[in-house]
């Protein structure tokens, strides 16, 4: 029996390549330059497994995969995957959980810390010869230890947020979410408030839901006019959880005091977003889970996920809608 | 009785203000520019108490004002005192210790997390409109969370960033003139001698006072032992670090990126290497720059002027001009 065809659409680490060739028969890909939709598209016809970062698993890809049994995302969220085509397929998505937490955890305080002691503008500031006299009561910034945060969102990322937040800078920590978290009240000593009380009360809101059509657009204008003058937006879950223009206008007519952003309604980000042009917003472009270490993590579980299937093993880190 | 007379010469919250002039009279510089020496010259001849950030306080200066009583620093950090100056014309000098260490603190681990994760580099290029789909490594950065973190001087403010080291689940490893033996239970901190904190640290944070001693403590054998993809914090002086060694190992490489608030000469040189260079962040000495914590600053400064010229004596008296009426 030959072995099962697959491709692998993003680039990783030729270790986990090698692995993956073992077991089964790679698609070699030219990842000199980005892989598209179209050259998925393309070889999709004999392929039994795909490893994908963003890729889009639609209808149409669907439709021409015959043979597909299985898609394993590199990453954790997974707003790419067509659940109910995918089910109709027959195809499993799995997905990568609990890798990067910690990772994004560090991120998210490194936006909340940057946006509040406006690390990105003082830093330019200095690089750019403007810093002339040693005054600089002009340069201050909001303080972190002892202020108030709200996580809108307490999954496993959440948690590591609170944990930094509540045993590292003192911060009095508060969380909406669907569920209480009554051992996440307990371990980090963080309390559970309605999502209007949180936004009203909280010197920094830090967003970590995952996109659904519950979550799209959470945080639009009625919400930002609820936030302090002086309060910080941190968004490190998905873009469309927050209306972008009403993001825009709460920034620009000073609804709240600054935003740390690492996701946004398009990605890549529109050259000509107004908020590229903001001092109080720090902008990343998708990197949170961004390490070397984790992103290979990261991709070794999607390889492991992908052909362990393939081989007739009990799937793991299948997405929680297609779970039996 | 008269009133003592101040003078303010930085910026001060207007409750700190209030508060002198309740109990003093008062001279207030106007902040727009810069004092010419001769300007200050004509102030001091005849103040008992100088309220100020980092002016030099040394004989050129004390022989100006013979009826000075009393230098009221509004930092923490007291090099800009000529120790041995003071003591002669027997001048007091305080800081104002304890009530800006969450705010360093806090800035340190900004500066720990920024240059580790890129922060400031992808945002610029992110705002130059550079971002392009499938270049997801272009910002890869160095992980914060289980790494080791070295501190080197565990006074308030190193306890402080250990406090915080907890919440990222580091190691933490430090070097001080003497062992802390609470701080190592509170924070599992260990101690080891100087070499040993720079080899193992992921991060080395430097947090001495400026003095002899630690006067470029951090020089090109430090730099080398440092493992190569480490990050040097510095947020305590400039001068603890030779800057022209640090230039150096970042650009052979020997470290992987700095995180400054502090320099050898401030405002920094704008021809300094270290403002062309994409993994060094670097901050205009703004510590402990929130409005809050510069108002209480100013506030315990205030107070500490006033009591000084009162009573003869303070808790903020800096170590080595305590006790010094005692003795004469």
């Amino acid at each position: 029996m030959g072995k099962p065809k697959v491709l692998i659409g993003y680039p990783i680490k030729e270790e986990i390549l090698e692995y993956v060739r073992e077991h089964c028969d790679l698609v070699e890909m030219d990842y000199s330059k980005p892989i598209t939709y179209d050259d998925i598209y393309e070889v999709i016809d004999d392929v039994e497994g795909a490893v994908v970062l963003i890729t889009p698993i639609d209808e149409k890809l669907l439709d021409k995969a015959n043979k597909l049994k299985v898609v394993s995302n590199i990453t954790v969220g997974y707003n790419n995957f067509n659940i109910e085509a995918m089910k109709n397929a027959g195809v499993i998505g799995t997905h990568s959980p609990g890798i990067l937490d910690d990772t994004v955890a560090d991120f998210v305080m490194g936006l909340l810390i940057s946006t509040a002691r406006r690390i990105t503008e003082l830093n330019n500031f200095v690089k750019d010869g403007n810093w002339k006299k040693i005054e600089n009561n002009h340069l201050m910034g909001n303080d972190i230890s002892g202020t108030k945060v709200g996580i809108i969102g307490m999954g496993r990322i959440g948690e590591e947020v609170a944990r930094r937040c509540s045993l590292g800078f003192k911060m009095n920590v508060s969380y909406y979410n669907r569920s209480r978290k009554e051992e996440a009240e307990k371990e980090f000593g963080i309390s559970y408030k309605p999502m209007e009380e949180l936004l009203k009360e909280s010197d920094f809101v830090v967003l970590l839901t995952p996109l659904t059509d519950e979550t799209h657009h959470l945080m639009g204008e009625k919400e930002f006019s609820m936030m302090k003058n002086n309060a910080i937006l941190v968004n490190s879950s998905r873009g469309p959880v927050v209306d972008e223009k009403a993001l825009v206008k709460a920034l620009q007519e000073e609804w709240i005091a600054g935003a740390g952003l690492d996701v946004y309604e398009q990605e890549p980000i529109d050259p000509d977003n107004p908020l590229l042009k903001m001092d109080n917003v720090v902008l990343s472009p998708h990197i949170a889970a961004g390490t070397q270490l984790t992103y290979d993590n990261l991709a070794w579980n999607a390889a492991k996920c992908m052909v362990g299937i393939l081989e007739g093993e009990e799937p793991v880190n299948v997405v929680p809608e297609m779970r039996r | 009785m008269n009133k003592p007379k101040v003078f303010i010469a930085n910026e001060i919250p207007k409750e700190a203000e209030e508060y002198i002039g309740k109990h003093c009279d008062y001279i207030m510089w106007d902040f727009t520019r810069r004092k010419t020496f001769q300007e200050i010259v004509d102030i001091i001849k005849d103040v008992d108490g100088i309220l100020e950030v980092g002016m030099k306080i040394d004989q050129e200066l004390l022989k100006q004002a013979p009826k000075l009583k009393v230098v009221s620093n509004i930092s923490v950090g007291y090099n800009n005192f000529n120790i041995e100056d003071m003591k002669e014309m027997g001048v007091l000098g305080t800081n104002t210790p304890g009530v800006l260490d969450n705010t360093v603190a806090d800035l340190i681990f900004g500066l720990i997390i920024s240059s580790a994760r890129r922060i400031v580099e992808s945002d610029a290029d992110t705002k130059a409109g550079n971002w392009k789909k499938g270049e997801m490594d272009k910002f890869f950065g160095k992980d914060v969370h289980h790494s080791t973190l070295g501190i080197i001087g565990m006074g308030r403010i190193g306890e402080a960033v250990a406090k915080r080291a907890l919440g990222f689940d580091m190691k933490i490893v430090y070097y001080n003139r003497n062992r802390k033996p609470q701080a190592e239970e509170k924070f599992q901190a260990e101690y080891m001698e100087m070499d040993e904190v720079i080899k193992k640290a992921d991060f080395l944070v430097v947090m001495t006072p400026l003095n002899d001693e630690t006067h470029h403590l951090i020089g090109e054998r430090e730099l080398q032992l440092m493992k190569k993809e480490a990050f040097l914090i510095n947020a305590s002086r400039g001068p603890v670090v030779d800057e022209k060694a640090l230039i150096k190992a970042l650009q052979e490489e020997w470290i992987a990126g700095a995180g400054l608030d502090v320099y050898e000469k401030e405002p920094v040189d704008r021809n300094n290497p270290l403002l062309e260079m994409k993994n060094v962040v670097t901050l205009p000495h703004i510590g402990s720059g929130t409005k809050k914590t510069r108002d209480e600053m100013g506030v315990v400064a205030a107070k500490t002027l006033v009591e000084v010229l009162q009573t003869g004596d303070s808790k903020y008296i800096v170590p080595e001009l305590r006790n010094k009426q005692k003795e004469d």
